[in-house]
């Protein structure tokens, strides 16, 4: 059974609507992950689901009741649920008053407040920071404090918006542990809402994408970075390369895109004459000197017009007819020593190539 | 020249040796404004957390009014209670003109703008983000007030010291309520405003200077404070 359940939900600031007919259904236990690029109601609707805004109209059912729109009811229900803001806001106590505060508003024995403080600080590594400054702690600390102070309540939900936006790397890497931890021990049902697709698809087990206030798709994480739904989508979750085309051929499920004139084959059952984009991610293309024999049934002769470094691994854009953004390691760039100008060779499989419906406007 | 000369020398001898006139008068002085203060602080504290805490009509210009009355003469003041007080006023039977409860009285509500009006602004310049996540974390109502109220302890605490510094340095009211008796109501500014026309600068000086000194703490206090 879901513990959350959203139905056409909509909310508006003023006359700018935030959030547009939402549907959304999150099981027990489940981590669901809500990504979309800044601006695009995540926060909205964590802010909806954890009581703090009433919705402009539609329902939200927690544990299968449907949340009312004011009375005491709402506390009730709120105080099953923990929520993590993108900036953590620490109160100007101790640490230790910080991670209390919620258990003794719950009226909760101050004996078993102070062990489960001790145990909860000892769990996300700030074991003997009980009598220091809230205030003075450094931004990855004042997040750890404030996922303390939100699991120790043991909530059946955890909602986390963008809960590393404002850190290091490596209070990053810490905070997605913790998370990851939480999630799979407690069996607490999460949901983050995050820019970052890769935090996404590293934490959750489902996605939704939500962009302009719209749930646009929703799935497993290879669903929606294999597949993207519509162009948008696909543009949000980095695949580079969609290029327009229309389908000439189709047999027993392998399509023939034509793309200004080159044949690109990929894997689809739109039928022959349907406008379509063929969605290409950068890593499924490989770059070499010669025509290789190989299963990739899409080779094309090109031209390096860019290439830049990320770390351990070079963007190369590409000219073949149409542009192509492939990644390659940084290893391999030097190898075939790529640069402006250097002829090479760029292939992809057919099962690489995401063919996405067109809507003709 | 030699006359202040003599006149300070002679008020630094009066400190030194704890003359217990000046001594007496200092601790009196004290004593009024700590307990207007407190009634003050007792009253208007929870007043000003309300007037922050509602939304209702007419809430701005109220604090405006509120504001435009931190700076009220303290003659005023004494004028409005020596109305209420004096033998014909409404309280007159009660007795209370030119006793100390009368500058108590007075001084409170001298400070009470001061107090709920800084108040107002102390809990005021809590982040909205506060509220947020101690509702968040599920306070109800009354817990999320005591919390934002202990967020602007300190900025709270500098508009009590505030409503302190200006008790303790009236004058005006203390003369016209209280009536300076000496043993009685006489306070650091009411002598030193009788012993400065007696032509008794010694002393006028030694409670002048005790009387700066006390504005030092405070300040020094507000100071400490305002880098919490």
């Amino acid at each position: 059974m879901s513990l959350i359940e959203v139905v056409s939900l909509s909310h508006s600031y003023g006359a700018r609507e935030v959030l547009k007919g939402l549907n959304l259904s999150i099981g027990r236990g489940e981590v669901f992950a809500l990504i979309g690029p800044t601006g695009s109601g995540k926060t909205t609707l964590l802010r909806l689901i954890d009581l703090l805004e009433v919705p402009s109209s539609g329902e939200i059912y927690f544990d299968g009741k449907c949340i009312p729109k004011s009375g005491k009811q709402r506390l009730e229900i709120r105080r099953r649920m923990s929520f993590i803001h993108q900036k953590p806001q620490v109160f100007n106590l101790s640490v230790y008053d910080n991670v209390a505060c919620g258990l003794r508003w719950r009226g909760e024995r101050k004996n078993r407040v102070a062990e489960k403080v001790d145990h909860i600080l000892e769990m996300v590594g700030l074991e003997g920071y009980n009598n220091r400054d809230a205030r003075t702690l450094s931004g990855g600390e004042a997040q750890r404090v404030a996922l303390a102070r939100a699991l120790i309540l043991e909530p059946e939900l955890l909602l986390l918006d963008e809960p590393t936006a404002n850190l290091d790397p490596v209070s990053t890497a810490k905070i997605e542990q913790l998370i990851s931890y939480i999630a799979g021990q407690h069996d607490t049902t999460t949901i983050m809402a995050t820019h970052d697709m890769s935090q996404g698809q590293q934490i959750a087990g489902r996605i939704g994408v939500l962009l302009e206030g719209r749930l646009v798709q929703t799935g497993s994480a290879h669903d929606i970075f294999r597949s993207p739904k519509n162009e948008e989508v696909a543009n949000f979750v980095g695949m580079e390369n969609i290029i327009e085309g229309v389908i000439v051929a189709n047999n027993e499920g392998v399509a023939t895109v034509n793309i200004g004139g080159s044949a690109i084959e990929a894997v689809s059952s739109y039928p022959v004459g349907k406008e379509v984009y063929a969605g290409i991610r950068p890593e499924d293309i490989t770059l070499a000197l010669s025509r290789t024999q190989s299963s990739a049934r899409n080779s094309f002769q090109a031209k390096v017009t860019q290439v830049a470094s990320f770390g351990p691994l070079s963007r190369v854009e590409v000219n073949c007819g149409f542009r192509l953004v492939a990644l390659v390691t940084k290893m391999s760039a030097e190898e075939l020593n790529l640069q402006n100008g250097r002829e090479v060779y760029a292939s992809f499989k057919a099962t690489g190539v995401y063919i996405i419906e067109r809507k003709s406007s | 020249m030699t006359e202040l000369w003599q006149g300070l020398t002679k008020a630094i001898e009066l400190i030194i040796t704890l003359d217990p006139e000046v001594m007496q008068i200092a601790a009196r002085s004290l004593t009024f404004a700590a307990i207007s203060c407190s009634i003050a602080t007792l009253i208007f504290l929870p007043l000003g957390s309300v007037i922050h805490f509602n939304r209702f009509y007419g809430k701005r210009v109220l604090i405006n009014i509120i504001q435009t009355f931190y700076s009220v003469p303290t003659v005023a003041v004494g004028l409005f209670v020596f109305v209420f007080i004096s033998r014909a006023g409404p309280f007159g039977n009660l007795g209370l003109l030119f006793t100390p409860a009368a500058i108590v009285i007075g001084q409170a509500l001298l400070v009470a703008p001061i107090i709920t009006g800084l108040t107002i602004s102390a809990l005021g310049g809590v982040d909205r983000a506060v509220t947020e996540t101690a509702i968040s974390l599920g306070a109800n109502r009354s817990q999320t007030t005591v919390l934002i109220i202990r967020e602007a302890r300190f900025a709270i605490l500098a508009a009590l010291i505030m409503g302190f510094g200006r008790a303790i340095s009236e004058v005006g009211l203390s003369l016209m309520v209280g009536g300076n008796i000496r043993g009685f109501t006489r306070t650091i500014t009411t002598a030193i405003s009788l012993e400065t026309s007696k032509g008794d600068l010694e002393l006028s000086i030694a409670l002048g200077i005790i009387l700066l000194f006390l504005a030092l703490i405070i300040n020094i206090a507000l100071n400490r404070l305002q880098q919490r």
